[in-house]
């Protein structure tokens, strides 16, 4: 039954150059068996798309293989010719890749790239192959198939383009099917639906799924078996249930320890220390030594050996049998404090920022005029208040129109209507001096750490930048200023001297803090800082954002999509769909009891770290509609399992519940 | 007496703000990282050497003045010849002044043509007369291999001695600023171990030391590429005609990138009716052929200098203008893509997180456009410049030959080609002419080509998609 | 899309409005017609009666944009303004300096002009887009480089010298084809080939080049390799896929140029004797004929404007992502 269908051995490829090559796949070896879900976990550049794209042998130009053997059945295919190859590729180990938008020829129809997948390994050709492109499209549950099989993949949504991948991908029924972050790109309503889907195919054909992702709760949700990658290596492998109860490998535990949750909000969160080493380097010893808590003195100049652990095997010093007595590392890294807690010390409930039926509409022109048609009301009436050093998460999903509510309360986007109030100033009305005036006390904080700096700065100049408007200071006092901020967000000082592309992401969200803070703001909109991030770098930034707020009473709204991220930081919760507010109240009530159908989804489709199995889920169909368009009525009775008939026709109105927080839906509406 | 004309001034503007940009590069970080990638290419480096080369002789064609007249002793005042000559004509006044009558063949010592010769005994004859300078100190057509041999590989043998000299220093300062013995440093450049790639620059400053050296040695006695049809020197035309490349190539885009980059940024990031009135400028523009609008242009200047010929103090004066106004009309047909391409970065800068980050620090418009906008799309500018100059170089020898092209009294490829054009149907062909333009053309193209080719790798790949 | 073309249309009144005045201001404006005729008559101590009479011969005598001696309408319609520059709204072209009737030239001229530029256009793209893919399919090896350098080199050589060496080699030394001339009819294919074959060779340097980069930006998208993972052969890959969307840009950077086919290549039929608009237009500058100078810079300013909008509607036909409203 348990039968090896891919056996992986000492498997190496390198990148780049000859004579400094990347070691991005460095001896791995592990193996799948039929029907089983292999899930390989890893943080961004440890290797694991690298052993993916090996495995199909189809890695970038720069990339080869060194070393190795992968047997499939019983061929081993390092050794076979690249025609051969061809036959395996699409036919018995498919692949899917991260991003839906780009898989797909843009000016080919979704049939002609099915069919093509068809007619090269199955010579299926004319009727017959048409009507089983039907069915696959139908089986990875497409609506209406017959109608999107001549469809443009720009036609599709983000969810239904990764369905059509799929499609291609299980076309010739193949025994693997190897899933490179596979729901990554997509929300969370909609990664729960492909990760049923994928779960739900594997079952009814019973093929093996290597699964790559960065993403715990998508390997506790899916997987039999998990294997963690750091630096190019393997470093444990083990059944999910034991790798989830028990992790072994120090790395293993730090990642786990990382997460944010509702659980951990009165503490810091634990955090791993360092970098990654760079994989053009050689080692000595244990490659995580230098981040490890637990190190010990031989991890410096021995490399481990694998060692046998509740079922499973780690690569780690700490458990092999001689090595048991050694003692610990001279090498210090930082414990972390998780006691500190967090002490509520500001109490003054009067809004700082007030937003009152904020919109901002796009206009949208058509004709031959140009008129303006229709609107697309990314904002459709969002009344908000943040208190003074206090949090309010905006969350929802891509398109909602968070980010345009954060940059309309800058006035970064004109508002079309609505009130924002900001320490009792009008800040839609006041004139374009007075308002720069006044930018000091609001800052913002972007996601993409890459694009918020501008490359051809200094990173002293870049964070100065503030001051030289506000401060009648000097460039010496500018300096020392820099220098205070610096070592508030934890970064050594002569950072001011460096270029931004010399930092990693982490430390670039650092310097974007540092240049918010050097104007003493009061409020600070935070646009997804950590989602660009790895999760123990991630920590990282939470911590600080936290620590920041309780030192000087800063207030937050924290624009995400990441419950764990909502749970740890906020105070208070608004939960957005297509532009308007459906459900606000404070963190707990809305995380624990949920009341608008579309809070309860969304909660429900996160995966999740400790549960699995028997737990309420409810799975939204369809997609988010688009605001040029919104459905009549309540916005999301199309997609909603409870909508009633009033909800067809008219939108809900605000309804205070009993513990206090607000939902706009009808099946409230008696309750108030 | 120093005369100074338009585009001699805009000239050494431009190699002043060249060296002032250097100069500031060499402080930024993001500046020198890609000269450096630029620095490793060989390709690259070695047609550096031939631009330098190229670039030495038109500046020093670059300098005129007018020489004093030999004057009559009682004199007061001091007089100036009206021609107006530059340091180069100065520096090779024997390939100036050393006319024959007619064409004559690359080496020839004879005339191309028959003419009648009387003889001392009243003899009519048709032979091709010596000529005057080229071979003239040899006794006769025997001689001429061996001494051209002769000279070239003595003059090969001065030039492999200088370059030796300048390879030996070269790696003993090298090995100096690393630190290393000079016998190192040698071995280390010689296999190319070097950042900079030392070794393609000095193998091609050897080639270009011989060829330049063997070329001037021989020209002091024959003429090297033969004579034109009112015998002049197709060598030193083609010369002087380097200058005219440079000009053209060089001062077109100096003269288009004030109005490209100010329309060009100014339309992606303010938007709205600004943008709108400089897309409608720049299309009106772009959408007249840019060979009739230079055509128009141009023919609207030659009657203007028709009209006004007096205000000019000399012809040489007067063709200058018709560069500068050439190189003028140019630009204005060529700013509209660079303007467009920059305008479309804006655009796309302007919603980049740092921009919106400025203003959300309340950093000015002004401010965001110079600190943030300009430093991020100046590398675009950097090689639209060095991209342009093959095309503009390509350009003029057209133009020329349409005859809205430079002053048919400036020298240059086009010119020489237009008239050489001429001979193609005499038999045997007269193609010298046509043969000097062409090296010296493709030998500047090519260079350039490949320089820039590096230049964009290395500022930004993305580029190479752009025609 | 009809609404689209026709707010295209609309577009292009204004865009050829600034044309005629731009022309209208270099022509007249600059220089007087008074300094034209002198400039023409060719002598410094010209009597103001030979200008009078150049410029009544010539139509130049009117006012320039106001005429005050008429009345009504006609103080509008009486000036050089009306009649050399807003005529050309309606394709009335006038008369060359020559006396020719300029519309009658162009409709005559322009077929030898398309005989040559369309073959030269077609298998120009047949040749640059072959040898394009055939370097792509061997990128990163030593045919790939070599291939570019190749380019290179021949993108560095003036199109005067592919003329001038095409017809030293083939007509001259060969003698395979006629060196220069044309003929009514089929006759005029033998002194077609030469220039088509110059043409093509001429733009293979840049074409190829470009065409290269191009597909090699295609090859390093997501989309081709998941073909590859499909287990599609290169070459299904490179034709199904690759040169599908390679097309995209190809296409439209070609289409913007058809309508100015029209006007043809200046030397090319300049150096073959070719009666064409290209040697029209020469002609025109050689002879200081403004009046032609004056037509084509407005007929090319309007094939532009054609080119713009094929492009846009080539994209909808090229690529399914865009739709025009």
């Amino acid at each position: 039954m348990n039968s090896k269908i891919l056996q992986v051995e000492g498997l190496t490829s390198f990148l780049g150059s000859r004579e400094y090559p990347i070691r991005a796949v460095d001896g791995i070896t592990f193996d799948i068996n039929q029907g089983e879900t292999f899930a390989l976990v890893g943080e961004s550049g440890c290797g694991k798309s690298m052993t993916a794209l090996s495995l199909m042998r189809l890695l970038p130009t720069s990339g080869r293989i060194i070393a190795g053997s992968v047997r499939f059945g019983d061929r081993d295919l390092l050794r076979l010719s690249e025609t051969q190859m061809r036959s395996i590729r699409g036919a018995g180990i498919s692949m899917i890749f991260q991003e839906p938008m780009t898989s797909l020829n843009p000016v080919l129809s979704v049939g002609r790239q099915i069919l093509e997948s068809l007619a090269i390994h199955q010579t299926l050709r004319g009727k017959a192959a048409w009507d089983k492109a039907v069915d696959l499209l139908r089986a990875v549950g497409i609506p209406r198939p017959e109608q999107v099989i001549d469809n443009y993949p720009h036609q599709l949504s983000g969810g239904m383009k990764q369905r059509v991948v799929i499609a291609i991908a299980l076309a010739n029924e193949p025994k693997l099917l190897i899933a490179d972050e596979p729901t990554t790109a997509l929300d969370v309503t909609i990664q729960a639906q492909v990760l049923d889907l994928i779960l739900e195919l594997q079952k009814k054909r019973g093929m093996a799924v290597m699964l790559i992702t960065h993403d715990l709760g998508v390997v506790n949700e899916l997987a039999d078996k998990v294997a963690v990658m750091y630096a190019g290596q393997i470093v444990e492998e083990n059944g999910r249930e034991t790798f989830f109860a028990d992790p072994a490998h120090p790395y293993s535990q730090k990642l786990f320890d990382s997460l944010p949750g509702l659980n951990k909000r009165n503490e810091e969160l634990d955090v791993i220390h360092g970098f990654v080493p760079s994989l053009q380097s050689t080692f000595d010893g244990c490659r995580f030594f230098s981040r490890c808590h637990r190190a010990l003195t031989l991890c410096e100049k021995k490399v481990p050996v694998w060692s046998h652990h509740n079922d499973g095997r780690v690569f780690c010093h700490l458990y092999s049998t001689e090595q048991k007595d050694t003692g610990l590392s001279k090498h210090q890294v930082h414990g972390s404090n998780n006691e500190k807690l967090y002490a509520d010390n500001y109490n003054d409930r009067s809004a700082l920022l007030s937003v009152d039926g904020l919109k901002i509409h796009f206009p949208i022109k058509s004709g031959l005029l140009r008129r303006t048609v229709g609107y697309v009301r990314a904002v459709d009436g969002v009344t908000i208040e943040i208190p003074k050093a206090k949090t309010l998460a905006l969350v929802g999903e891509s398109g909602c129109g968070k980010t345009t509510v954060g940059k309309g309360i800058l006035q970064l986007i004109k508002p079309t209507s609505g009130k924002v109030m900001f320490e009792g100033m009008e800040l839609t009305r006041i004139n374009s001096f007075r308002l720069r005036e006044k930018r000091s006390d609001f800052q913002i904080i972007f996601q993409d750490p890459y694009s918020s700096m501008n490359p051809r700065m200094l990173v002293g100049d870049i964070i100065a930048e503030g001051l030289r408007r506000y401060s009648d200071s000097n460039a010496t006092s500018r300096r020392r200023r820099v220098r205070e901020l610096l070592e508030k967000v934890g970064l050594p000082a002569d950072s001011m001297e460096r270029y931004p592309h010399e930092f990693s992401g982490g430390q670039r969200q650092r310097i974007s803090i540092a240049r918010a803070l050097a104007v003493d703001p009061k409020l600070i909109v935070c646009d997804e800082p950590t989602s660009a991030l790895d999760v123990s770098v991630q920590a990282q930034i939470l911590n600080l954002l936290k620590d920041l707020q309780s030192h000087m009473g800063i207030s937050y709204l924290f624009i995400t999509h990441d419950i764990s991220v909502v749970a740890y930081l906020a105070h208070e919760v608004a939960v957005m769909y297509l532009g308007r507010i459906v459900e606000y109240g404070p963190v707990d009530q809305i995380l624990s009891q949920p009341k608008h159908p579309y809070t309860q989804a969304l909660l429900s489709a996160v995966p999740q770290l400790d549960v699995r199995g028997p737990r309420l889920f409810i799975r939204l169909t369809g997609d988010m509609p688009s605001p040029s368009d919104p459905p009549s009525g309540c916005f999301f009775h199309p997609r909603c399992s409870q909508a009633l008939d009033t909800c067809r026709s008219q939108y809900p109105p605000v309804t205070r519940l009993s513990d206090g927080h607000l939902t706009n839906c009808h099946l409230y509406t008696a309750e108030s | 007496m120093l005369v100074l004309f338009w585009t001699d001034i805009l000239l050494f503007s431009l190699v002043v703000l060249v060296v002032g940009f250097a100069i500031y590069a060499s402080r930024k970080e993001h500046l020198r990282a890609p000269w450096r990638e630029v620095s490793r290419s060989g390709v690259a480096m070695s047609a550096l050497v031939v631009l330098s080369l190229y670039l030495v002789i038109g500046l020093l064609d670059s300098v005129h003045f007018r020489p004093q007249l030999a004057d009559r002793e009682d004199a007061d005042d001091v007089r100036y010849s009206t021609e107006v000559l530059s340091a180069f004509d100065w520096l090779f006044a024997d390939l100036r002044k050393r006319s024959e009558k007619t064409y004559s063949a690359p080496f020839a010592i004879h005339l191309y043509n028959k003419e009648v010769v009387e003889s001392e005994l009243g003899e009519r004859r048709q032979v091709y007369p010596r000529l005057k300078f080229g071979g003239a100190h040899l006794p006769n057509a025997q001689k001429k291999t061996i001494d051209i041999a002769l000279t070239s590989v003595v003059a090969g043998l001065k030039a492999l001695a200088l370059w030796a000299l300048i390879v030996l220093a070269i790696a003993r300062l090298w090995a100096y600023r690393e630190s290393v013995g000079t016998r190192q440093g040698l071995q280390k450049i010689l296999l190319g171990h070097t950042v900079v790639s030392w070794r393609a620059i000095l193998f091609s400053l050897f080639f270009v030391l011989l060829i330049t050296w063997v070329a001037i040695d021989l020209s002091q006695k024959y003429h090297v590429l033969g004579t034109d049809k009112v015998g002049e020197d197709v060598f030193y035309q083609a010369l002087k005609s380097i200058r005219t490349g440079l000009v053209i190539g060089t001062l077109t885009t100096l003269v288009m990138l004030p109005f490209a980059i100010l329309f060009g940024i100014m339309a992606g990031y303010f938007g709205g009716w600004v943008d709108d009135f400089i897309q409608y400028f720049y299309t009106t523009l772009n959408s007249i052929p840019s060979v009739l609008l230079i055509a128009a242009a141009i023919l609207m200047l030659q009657v203007y200098l028709d009209n006004h010929a007096t205000e000019f103090s000399s012809v040489s004066e007067r063709a200058d203008l018709r560069l500068l106004f050439l190189c003028l009309i140019l630009g204005v047909t060529s700013w509209t893509g660079l303007c467009r391409y920059l305008r479309g970065e804006s655009l796309k800068l302007r919603e980049i997180d740092f921009i919106q980050s400025a203003t959300a620090l309340g950093v000015g418009h002004f401010s965001i456009i110079v600190r943030h906008i300009l430093p991020n799309v100046m590398h675009i500018v950097l090689i639209t410049v060095v991209l342009d100059f093959s095309g503009l170089v390509l350009a003029e020898a057209v133009l020329s030959y349409v005859q809205i092209g430079v002053d048919p009294t400036t020298n240059s490829w086009g010119n020489m080609i237009n008239s050489a054009r001429l001979e193609m149907a005499r038999d045997p062909i007269v193609w010298w002419s046509l043969a000097a333009a062409f090296i010296f053309m493709f030998t500047l193209v090519l260079a350039a080509n490949l320089f820039s080719d590096a230049v964009r790798d290395a500022f930004d790949p993305r580029l190479r998609t752009r025609s | 899309m009809t609404a689209y073309i026709i707010r295209r249309i609309f577009y292009a009144i204004p865009i050829l409005i600034g044309v005629n005045l731009i022309t209208f201001v270099l022509f007249f404006v600059v220089n007087t017609p008074d300094d034209i005729a002198r400039s023409q008559l060719g002598d410094r101590r010209i009597t103001t009666e030979a200008i009078e009479n150049w410029k009544h011969i010539h139509g130049y005598h009117k006012p320039v944009v106001y005429n005050g001696t008429e009345k009504g309408a006609r103080k509008i319609t009486e000036t050089i303004f009306y009649e050399k520059s807003l005529r050309l709204f309606a394709f009335d072209f006038g008369r060359s300096d020559s006396g020719r009737d300029i519309g009658h030239d162009i409709s005559q001229r322009m077929w030898p002009s398309l005989a040559i530029a369309v073959p030269t256009l077609l298998v120009g793209i047949l040749i640059n887009i072959t040898f394009a893919l055939t370097i792509a399919f061997f990128r990163a090896t030593y045919i790939d480089f070599w291939g570019v350098v190749l380019c290179v080199i021949l993108l560095s050589i003036s199109s005067l010298f592919y003329i001038i060496g095409g017809q030293f080699l083939l007509s001259k030394l060969l003698h395979l084809v006629p060196i220069s001339g044309y003929d009514t009819g089929l006759n005029a294919v033998k002194f077609l080939i030469l220039p088509v074959i110059i043409g093509v060779i001429g733009g293979i340097g840049a074409g190829t080049r470009w065409y290269r980069t191009i597909f090699l930006e295609e090859i390093e998208k997501d989309y081709v390799r998941m073909a590859r993972a499909k287990g599609l052969p290169e070459t299904q890959v490179l034709f199904g896929h690759v040169l599908r969307n390679a097309m995209i840009p190809i296409l439209t950077g070609i289409v913007v140029l058809l309508p100015l086919l029209f006007l043809g290549s200046l030397i090319t039929e300049s150096f073959f004797a070719i009666p064409g608009l290209g040697s029209y237009t020469i002609e025109g500058i050689q002879r200081q004929d403004f009046a032609i100078v004056r037509a084509m810079v407005f007929l090319g300013s309007v094939l532009y404007i054609i080119g713009l909008l094929l492009t846009d509607i080539s994209y909808t036909l090229a690529d399914p992502r865009v739709s025009l409203k």
